[in-house]
């Protein structure tokens, strides 16, 4: 809210506003829709005429009632996903900054669920919360909200953290919406603030560009959060841990269930960008999808996975599920080597985090030595085959 | 087949920056565009409708300049657009945009299908499908890169839904959510016509009201998380362009890379 009457139109605001969202009317500042109530504003102008009315808000919950840090084990073909066990170490953190406990969530059929339930214990869940039902055998969207809704409104956890998988991101977003509860995506960074004791969700945005913090407000809980894989570091695991088990009903049956798997796919050369240790890709440079074998020795070699570049896509080189990008995969390996990729900002935009970053590329120019550990300028062709016999032998492969 | 497709205005976000001296974001210049995952969404409505006949109804939540790529979906072909715009939608998360669309989705009512892209390329989060889906009580299919078969008749629909290691073939009810990844078509450009009629369209607008929204559910109001501050990634500096022979670089590289042990 702009007072008009306090305001005199200096317009500090205006240059202040991250958004764009305050223009003059008639001397005095006014603001649209743009607006996102981030403050800015209010900081910076000399009169105070600016205010947020952020304590105006009807939804929400007795947050009293909600403690512990709860983290969503995900099964990934017969084993706990590594993102659930990196977040149990980071939900560590959290629930010591808390003062509270860490709990593991599992949603499973009975088979194997005894062994998720000792591993989620083992890397640091003090209590697991399970629903076991045949129903959550695989993956579908309906039993996995159904469970996750239930545990949650029947045990209220403050924090409910899940991998940024494509499981997570699909039905975290059910459950959040379900429980009219706030869920911020793809998060990179969490910690506590001292102060109020919220979850800062910290995630990048616009490709990449700008980094930020969300907050819940206060009256709303559970703060939930789907963390990308690869960000926290695996915790130790100790297999002589103790902790208890709650189990709980699926309150759903297989008739309101209202998908059916009917058959898996298997992927492309069958592997998975966004586990990947060592990423080998390829751009344009390449100039044929033949060309990719040249990639795919070294590969075979760092034991690494394929990517592309949308050029190479578009090209028709090679499968979609490769690209690495913007409107492709986001990934996060220990090495990304780019051969033949100039490294637009799109392409950036899904690797740049990578922990080192080796390019290969006639270019000198290209933008991806800006951004790269190490370069090497000169023809992929002579160089990748050099690479590979060089690891070979490093490697005794 | 009455399809639904949600498309958003989003900046061109290579360009947006943080001005390092006043912190905040420079987009002066920054051209708008359809957010690319959209493009595909409306592209499967429009091949949807060639297929089965029906409608495609496109609607886009924002500012009044969003009316551009509602424009935009008219010179492709979409049969209505509506665009969604009030400053009581201001501020709003994707649980309160999710309600708003899907408060608007129930007043066109009747629809078989909503088609999504998979996310926005500004904010990234991939929960306004899922978010749409759960407000109106239907399923969602996220990640779509192939529809396999639609029996309107049957109200079933059979998609490719692709995840991090392969594919997996899921049959769904109608009316269903979809939300759609880029190998799932190839987007048409518009016809000369089509721009021709676009431009003398005038777009609808809706506002809170009209929708019938719950007004504490919409914009702020109805959002439970804000954006508490924004700041600069971390610069990746550039590295060491190893210089000299090939015969000498490549060996000095693997060195380097060996050095790390991150090479299992």
């Amino acid at each position: 809210m702009i007072d008009g009457k306090t305001c005199t139109g200096c317009e500090a605001c205006i240059s202040a506003c991250p958004f764009n969202a305050l223009s003059m009317k008639d001397q005095v500042a006014v603001v649209d829709e743009k607006c996102t109530f981030c403050g800015a504003c209010v900081d910076v102008c000399p009169v105070s005429a600016i205010t947020l009315e952020k304590d105006e808000k009807v939804g929400g919950v007795d947050t009293s009632a909600y403690k512990n840090v709860w983290v969503f084990i995900e099964r990934e073909r017969g084993k706990v996903a590594n993102v659930s066990f990196e977040l149990l170490g980071q939900g560590r953190n959290l629930a010591d900054d808390l003062g509270c406990e860490l709990c593991g969530m599992l949603l499973t059929d009975k088979d194997g669920s005894d062994g998720y339930i000792q591993e989620a214990i083992s890397y640091g869940a003090q209590k697991v919360y399970v629903s076991e039902s045949p129903l959550l055998k695989e993956y579908r969207t309906d039993p996995f909200a159904s469970g996750a809704i239930n545990l949650i409104r029947k045990y209220k956890p403050e924090i409910v953290l899940f991998g940024a998988t494509t499981q997570g991101r699909d039905f975290a977003g059910t459950v959040a919406t379900t429980l009219e509860a706030g869920l911020t995506a793809d998060c990179t960074g969490l910690d506590i603030d001292p102060e109020s004791k919220l979850l800062r969700q910290t995630r990048p945005a616009f490709g990449g560009n700008i980094m930020a913090t969300i907050l819940d407000y206060p009256q709303y809980r559970p703060q939930m959060a789907t963390v990308r894989p690869k960000v926290f570091a695996m915790p130790a695991r100790d297999g002589s841990r103790k902790g208890e088990t709650i189990k709980e009903p699926l309150p759903m049956t297989e008739d309101q269930v209202r998908t059916r798997v009917l058959e898996l796919l298997k992927g492309a050369e069958g592997v998975n960008l966004v586990d990947a240790e060592v990423i080998v890709s390829g751009g344009r440079g390449l100039g044929s999808g033949d060309n990719f074998k040249v990639l795919r020795e070294l590969a075979n070699a760092l034991r690494a996975a394929i990517g592309a570049s949308r050029a190479a896509v578009d090209a028709g080189w090679i499968p979609y599920e490769h690209q690495v990008g913007q409107t492709g995969r986001t990934v996060r390996p220990k090495i990304y080597i780019a051969c033949g990729i100039s490294g637009s900002i799109q392409h950036q935009a899904g690797m740049k985090t990578s922990d080192i970053i080796v390019a290969i590329n006639k270019d000198p120019e290209a933008p991806i030595f800006k951004i790269a550990t190490y370069g090497i300028v000169g023809d992929l062709f002579a160089v990748v085959p050099m690479l590979t016999e060089e690891f070979k032998k490093r490697l005794a492969r | 087949m009455k399809i639904v497709v949600c498309i958003k205005q989003v900046p061109e976000t290579t360009e947006v920056k943080i001005n390092p001296q006043t912190n905040t974001l420079m987009r002066e210049g920054v051209a708008s565009i359809t957010n690319p995952f959209d493009e595909f969404a409306l592209e499967e409505a429009l091949l949807t409708k060639e297929k089965h006949g029906g409608e495609v109804h496109v609607l886009s939540m924002g500012p009044p300049q969003a009316i551009e790529v509602l424009k935009n979906a008219l010179a492709l072909g979409a049969d209505k657009v509506y665009l969604l715009s009030d400053a009581a939608f201001a501020g709003a998360d994707t649980l309160a945009t999710a309600y708003t669309l899907a408060k608007t989705i129930e007043k066109i009512g009747g629809v078989d299908l909503v088609i999504c892209g998979k996310q926005a390329i500004d904010g990234d989060t991939a929960q306004v499908g899922p978010g749409i889906a759960t407000r109106l009580g239907i399923p969602q299919l996220t990640y779509v890169a192939k529809v396999r078969e639609i029996d309107p008749a049957k109200k079933k629909i059979v998609v490719e839904r692709m995840l991090e290691n392969g594919r997996e073939v899921v049959e769904s009810s109608l009316p269903a959510v979809i939300t759609v990844v880029k190998d799932i078509n190839e987007p048409r450009l518009p016809s000369l016509l089509g721009i021709k009629k676009a431009a003398k369209a005038t777009i609808p607008t809706w506002t809170a009201k009209e929708i019938g929204v719950d007004e504490n559910r919409v914009g702020l109001k109805g959002s439970p998380t804000w954006v508490w501050k924004i700041f600069s990634p971390e610069a990746r500096g550039g590295g060491e362009v190893l210089k000299g022979e090939l015969t000498e670089v490549v060996p000095l590289l693997v060195n380097k890379l060996m050095d790390l042990k991150l090479i299992k």
